[in-house]
């Protein structure tokens, strides 16, 4: 209990140094934020409107505490561009993001757990050789690259598989599918090689593990020693990596909705670094953050359930 | 100087002068002996790997493209012929040309400077700055150590690419903010690295004699505990130089790092997106640059894992800008 409560105080320090970066984005802004961010539209009296709208001729401080009181209920700010609320424009892209990093998320334990644990398991064999070799290469490819080979071959070569665009699920199953695959691959590919490399070694260190061998010895059957002593005891600590992978998952998908036209978080977060529409920028990155610092809390305290050693380690996490 | 350490221990510790005054010979003893074989062991350890020997021989190409590459290039890297535009790979052009008839191979060797240049500096920010933070953290503990580790569990909670293109959307697109973005964004990986080999060495006897013999703080630090935990450093060196080549790339392909007329792989990359679905050499070569590079960066990093038996070093994200 007092780790949970340690993880979620550290959590919520953490929290608040989020918003303080979030925050200043704005503030270290060379030249008038605003100005930049309206571009060659200025317009007097829409400058002066969205000055006051975002408390930007008030004292630093002042703004900072009404930005966090703003955000605590919900209210982000203004975009610069469109004029609409951030909240707004965040919500609409939310389901198409979501959906692909689920399917990336999906993607990437369907590769590595199987994978990671064959390759272990029959360790030094061609197929280990190959496994690693694959996540080698794997998480050394750019995935704007590998989006657009995927392109080149299910799209332009093939025709399989449309290049760009996406389709809300509830729209069309069938369709969203077709769409979903090619990004889907893209995000999953490389969180998946790296998860693999864990799952791996992970299963190597516990097969070697005094309790694995007192269960061969009493002469319990390969595979029920596989999955009750030794897969078990080997996903504890890959489950702090995948939380870490959903991380890369959600930066990731930035780069990857851009190359595939897909209008997520990520494509709002891009176009508004090129307009340069701070308040969306600032809206988006603080959600981002938080959604991680929320998934890591959770796996945190779910490895801390599963591997009862936390518990006596103090909060020294 | 065993003059001095036995005075100074003398002082303090009777009981251990004798013992200390052997500690400092055997230090001795091991800096002129162990230390350069120490490393010429290493260098031998691996060479003898083909996998390292690959690996620096495509980064030594990389490099000397770097360098050299505005006098290898068989044409002038912005020289457009429209009559040649979107060509296949030929005997004239290896790997084709793009929409304004431009050497694709030319371009792809002269993308490696920036490429290289941008990798090394923002490396080279990170380290000096996460491994100073990491190592006072590491040494001094306490409410230091707090205070800069909780900040840099700050910057761990945004993704890479994320904290990258918000300092770029603060200082504008270019090179320059590229690299200090970059650079910025792998400072924590530096900081935690340095931080938990500090940790584990800084009570260590020979850390204790420094300090029984009037070294400073700083002394100590960067005298005793830096030398001694090189070798997670080296290994995260190699892989964030991989990391950064990934970023540099990832950013000029969203049109935010590199700026023309330079090229970069990352924005010829960007700029074959309207062309590349019926010209397949306009995306794949310069890719290829980039997946190599990256590739043998990180080759090199697990040998160099393996070699200096560095466990547990490099818990980045793995991701890098992509």
């Amino acid at each position: 209990m007092r780790y949970v409560l340690n993880r979620v105080l550290q959590s919520v320090v953490v929290l608040f140094g989020v918003t303080v970066v979030v925050f200043l984005i704005v503030q270290l802004v060379p030249g008038d934020p605003i100005r930049i961010g309206m571009g060659t539209r200025f317009d007097p009296e829409v400058y002066e409107a969205l000055r006051r709208a975002s408390g930007l001729d008030r004292p630093p401080l002042e703004q900072y505490l009404s930005y966090v009181g703003r955000a605590l209920t919900g209210d982000l700010g203004v975009s610069f561009r469109s004029g609409q609320p951030v909240s707004h424009l965040i919500v609409a892209r939310l389901p198409a993001t979501v959906s692909l990093a689920v399917v990336g998320i999906v993607i990437a334990l369907l590769v590595s757990f199987p994978l990671g644990i064959l390759s272990a398991v029959r360790n030094g064999s061609v197929l280990d050789s190959v496994v690693r070799a694959a996540s080698q290469l794997g998480v050394s490819l750019p995935n704007f690259w590998l989006g657009m080979l995927l392109i080149l071959l299910f799209s332009s070569t093939l025709g399989w598989l449309p290049p760009s665009g996406y389709t809300p699920l509830t729209e069309d199953p069938v369709e969203w599918l077709r769409r979903v695959i090619m990004p889907g691959i893209t995000v999953g590919v490389v969180a998946g090689s790296i998860l693999t490399r864990y799952v791996r070694s992970s299963v190597l260190e516990t097969l070697s593990m005094d309790h694995v061998r007192t269960a061969r010895s009493k002469g319990l059957p390969g595979r029920i020693i596989l999955l009750r002593h030794v897969v078990r005891n080997a996903l504890v600590p890959v489950i702090t990596v995948t939380g870490t992978q959903i991380a890369a998952i959600l930066g990731g998908v930035i780069v990857v909705e851009v190359v595939f036209a897909w209008p997520g978080l990520g494509l709002l977060v891009y176009d508004a670094v090129r307009a340069r529409d701070f308040p969306l920028l600032q809206g988006a990155v603080l959600l981002i953050a938080v959604v991680f610092l929320i998934v890591n809390l959770l796996v945190d305290l779910l490895y801390a359930k599963v591997d009862p050693r936390i518990e006596l380690g103090g909060g020294d996490g | 100087m065993s003059e001095r350490a036995r005075n100074v221990g003398g002082v303090t510790e009777p009981d251990l002068d004798g013992r200390r005054s052997d500690h400092e010979v055997d230090d001795h003893d091991i800096v002129i002996k162990e230390g350069p074989r120490g490393w010429r062991r290493t260098v031998l350890e691996v060479v003898r790997r083909p996998v390292a020997v690959a690996s620096l021989l495509i980064l030594v190409v990389v490099v000397v493209m770097a360098i050299f590459g505005q006098w290898l290039t068989p044409y002038g890297i912005n020289e457009v012929n429209i009559s040649r535009r979107l060509e296949g790979p030929s005997a004239q052009h290896w790997f084709g040309t793009d929409e304004l008839g431009r050497d694709i191979l030319t371009r792809v060797i002269a993308s490696a400077s920036v490429s290289v240049r941008v990798s090394v500096i923002a490396v080279a920010i990170a380290l000096v700055v996460g491994v100073s933070l990491g190592l006072f953290a590491g040494f001094f503990g306490g409410w230091l150590d707090s205070v800069i580790m909780r900040s840099q569990d700050v910057m761990f909670a945004f993704p890479e690419i994320l904290l990258a293109l918000a300092i770029v959307a603060i200082l504008g697109p270019g090179v320059t903010t590229a690299t200090i973005a970059i650079g910025i964004v792998y400072i924590q990986v530096f900081a935690r690295v340095t931080r938990a080999s500090a940790l584990s060495v800084r009570t260590e006897t020979y850390v204790r004699a420094s300090k029984s013999l009037g070294a400073g703080p700083l002394r100590q630090m960067f005298s005793h505990v830096l030398p001694n935990i090189s070798a997670p450093i080296i290994v995260q060196t190699s892989l964030s130089l991989a990391f950064a080549v990934l970023s540099e790339a990832g950013l000029s392909f969203l049109g935010l790092g590199v700026q023309p007329p330079e090229p970069s792989w990352g924005r010829m990359l960007f700029d074959s997106r309207a062309f590349f679905q019926d010209a397949w050499w306009l995306s794949v070569f310069p890719g290829l640059a980039v997946f190599v590079t990256v590739l043998a960066c990180n080759l090199l990093g697990d040998v160099l894992r393996d070699v200096l038996d560095v466990r547990g070093a490099a818990t980045t994200r793995g991701g890098g800008v992509r």
